[in-house]
Formats: structure tokens, sequence, C-alpha cells
């Protein structure tokens, strides 16, 4: 609910800033009490609510399917071993369909995105104030701050820091693939050969700078298009459950009216959150696919 | 929404979850996985094995069937065919058998005859020698006719 001091604005912008941990201007480490604070920190800092919830899903996703894997038999499965095995074999499915390959690692690296992901996503479910509001309480009442400088973003893949994250890592993980599996000469000449070529020498010199910026660009494409996407929808879901949340603070019928509203976003919204876990991992799929594509010869 | 270590971060807790995932979680998951498919693959051929044995085994058991039937009845016209000879065998036996009985008696009734007779010729030959006595008496000298009279006795 939309605290009483705090405007519209403020309100949207409290729920937007990450609890960052950083040097402040005046030399000391600690948590940034402002969105200003936060931003002067620089580089050198790090958002702990990111953090946080991305490794605690992570760690529960990989507790789950540990406990799955180690009492996993090939009799009769029951209970959790079966819906663990129906995940199992729809990411291997997907792989198997889109990954031509032979890499061990591609299987299990789309198992761990699209169910960390899709976790992360479904942070997004839990209604805006619960947990940010717990935190400022808890941090109010047994640390005596003020609870209007405590931020906390529940949603990971709604800050920038995590989806770049991950993206950058397949992104390395792909390079890594490409160099290994194209070697060297093979993945320049992927940049710089394609998409003109021609057999006169002179005209080929032309042509790769040309091929290279848009290779170049192609290639960078990627990554920036995998993390853009899951940010820019997790980040406009989560910006209409802000803007819903607003309404509980404009007399019941408003309020009635929102909750209504946030009940049909929040049903809808599982939609879009497993669409973009399913869409990232067929992404690093397909990417990871390239990698390993051996270049036909022109 | 600034861009900070997070990102590092974020990127390195990634690899660890992948990392942990690729050595602990799909590995076992996998294998139970494939082992099941082998197991249903096997558990279905086996039972297309078993059908196939069993129809083998009906058909066979059919034909060992009629087999056996057309056994026991050669077996039974054989032993009918035995039983007729045995039967032909008794009746050829009783018939010899009868006739050895009857040659039997033949001769023995023949020796009767014989002896009969012989006792006959004895009693005749007593009673004629008797008579011729009793006639002759006062002609006839018994011992100095006694080569006449044997020569009469062989000749009855």
């Amino acid at each position: 609910m939309a605290d009483q001091a705090l405007t519209a604005g403020q309100y949207i912008k409290h729920h937007l800033q990450n609890m960052t941990y950083g040097q402040h201007t005046d030399g000391t480490w600690g948590l940034a009490r402002t969105a200003e604070e936060a931003k002067e920190m620089g580089f050198l800092s790090i958002n702990v609510d990111t953090m946080f919830w991305s490794i605690f899903l992570g760690v529960l996703f990989l507790w789950i399917f540990r406990r799955a894997a180690k009492n996993a038999t090939a009799d009769t499965p029951s209970g959790l071993q079966n819906f663990i095995e129906m995940i199992i074999e729809f990411v291997d499915g997907s792989v198997k369909g889109a990954f031509n390959g032979r890499n061990p690692l591609v299987a299990p690296m789309a198992l761990t995105i699209f169910i960390w992901v899709f976790l992360i996503n479904f942070m997004d479910l839990i209604p805006v104030d619960w947990l940010p509001g717990t935190v400022a309480w808890i941090a109010a009442t047994f640390f005596g701050a003020d609870p209007h400088h405590i931020y906390f973003k529940v949603v990971p893949s709604t800050d920038p820091n995590a989806t770049f994250g991950m993206a950058l890592a397949v992104f390395m993980l792909s390079l890594y693939y490409s160099f290994k599996i194209k070697g060297v000469m093979g993945f320049v000449g992927e940049l710089t050969l394609h998409p003109f070529s021609s057999d006169n020498k002179v005209l080929q010199m032309v042509f790769i700078p040309i091929n290279f910026v848009l290779e170049f660009v192609a290639l960078i494409a990627k990554p920036l298009s995998l993390s853009l996407r899951l940010y820019g929808n997790m980040f406009a879901g989560e910006m209409i459950f802000i803007l819903i949340a607003i309404m509980y603070g404009g007399g019941w019928a408003l309020g009635i009216f929102g909750g209504f509203l946030q009940l049909g976003w929040a049903i809808f919204h599982i939609l879009i959150i497993t669409l973009q876990a399913y869409i990232f991992m067929t992404l690093t799929i397909v990417y990871m696919d390239l990698a390993h594509q051996v270049p036909d010869e022109h | 929404m600034n861009i900070n270590l997070t990102l590092f971060g974020q990127s390195i807790t990634f690899a660890i979850f992948v990392w942990f995932c690729y050595a602990y979680v799909w590995p076992p998951l996998v294998n139970a996985l494939t082992e099941r498919q082998k197991k249903i693959a096997d558990g279905l051929a086996a039972a297309e094995r078993g059908q196939h044995e069993q129809e083998l085994a009906e058909k066979k058991a059919t034909e060992h069937l009629k087999e056996a039937k057309g056994q026991a009845s050669d077996i039974i016209t054989q032993a009918q065919k035995r039983a007729n000879e045995i039967v032909d065998e008794a009746k050829d036996d009783a018939r010899t058998e009868a006739e050895r009985i009857k040659a039997g008696a033949d001769a023995e009734i023949e020796q009767e005859i014989n002896r009969a007779r012989e006792h006959l010729r004895q009693e005749v030959v007593t009673l004629a020698i008797s008579g011729a006595e009793k006639i002759l008496k006062r002609e006839v000298d018994k011992d100095a006719h006694a080569g006449s009279l044997n020569e009469l006795a062989t000749q009855l």
C-alpha cells in the first residue's frame, strides 16, 4: 500500500531503487540511503537485494533438483521425481531440437537458466509491498533505520545487472566455444568474410571492414537482446504492479478495483514469466548452437 | 538502476549454478530417465517375446496332441490286431489240442478194440477148444493133436 507520506512519484521511485552496498562519498562503507547516494557509489558497489534473491532462488532450485537427483531411480517415479523428470524431458527436448553440436554443458545450462529465471521472475507475483515492507519494518524496528531510506527490490530480473550478468556469462561461453570449435581464424573469418565476399582481392579488402562492422554489431546484439528482453519485460510487469498498488491508496472503491486488476495482471503475468524464462533458455541454446557451427565453405 | 559489481556477481553466481547443475543434478536424472527408457523397452520386448513363445508353445502343444492322438489310435489298432491274432492262435491251439485229444482217444479206442478182440479171440479159442474137447474127448488125444489145434487157434 502506498505510504501516506509518499507521493505517487516517490512511491514508484522508492520501489525502483535497489538496496545498494558500497562506499559513500565520505569514505565510509554502508547501504545507500537515497538513489543519489547509490549513484555516487559508482561501479564498486553491489545490489544486496538482487544478489540475495538470485542466490537464494538458485540454491532453492539446486537443492530441490539435487534432492530429486539423489533419489532418482529407474523404477516407478513418485511425486517430486515425476515433476522434475517432466521438466528435464522438456528441457532435453528443447536442447535436442535446437542444438546440433556435442556439448554436455548445454543441457544443464539450459535447465539452470529455465528454472532459475522462472523462479526469479516468479518473485514478481508476490505483492509488491510485502517483502520490501517486511524488510523496512525489520530495519526500522531492530536497527532503528528510517524505513523511507530502506530500499528493497525483490525481483532480480528487474535489475539490469542481473540480466546482463547472465547474458554476459552466456556470451563468454559462446565466445569460448566459438574459439574452441572454429579456431581463432575460423572465428575471425566468420566476423570478416560475411555477408559480402568477392574473389577479387582488392574488393575483398574493401569488404572486410564492412563485414566486420555488420557482424560485430550482430555479435554484440546477442547478449544485449538476451538480457534487455528479459529486463524490459519484467521491469514493465513490475511497473504495472506498482501502479496498481498505488490505487490501494485511493479509497476503498479504487482499492477493490485495483485488487481485481492485480489479480488479473498476476494471472496474465504467470504466462509472461514462464515465457520469458523459456525464451531466455531457447535463445541461449540457439547462441550456443551458433557457436558450435563450423562455417560452411564459400 | 546503476550498473555495478552486481553484474559480475551475477555472472559468477550463474557460472557456479550451471557448474553444479552440470556436475550433480543433470547426470543422475538423465541417467535415470535413459535407464527407465531402456527398462521399458526391454520389458516391452520381453512381453512380445513371451507372447511369441506362448504362440509357439500352443502350436507345439497342438502338434503334440495330434501326434499323441495318432499314436493312440495306432496303438489301439495294433492292440486289436494283436487281440485278433491271439484269438486266432487260441482257436488254432484249441483245434490242434482237440485233434490231438481226439487222436489219443481214437488210438485208445483202437487199442481197446484190439484188446477186446484179442480177448474175444482167446475166449473163442478157449471155447472152441473146450467145445472141441468135449466133442473130441473120446477120440482125440490132446497131446497128439496139439499141433493142429494151435494152428487152428492162430487162424481164428
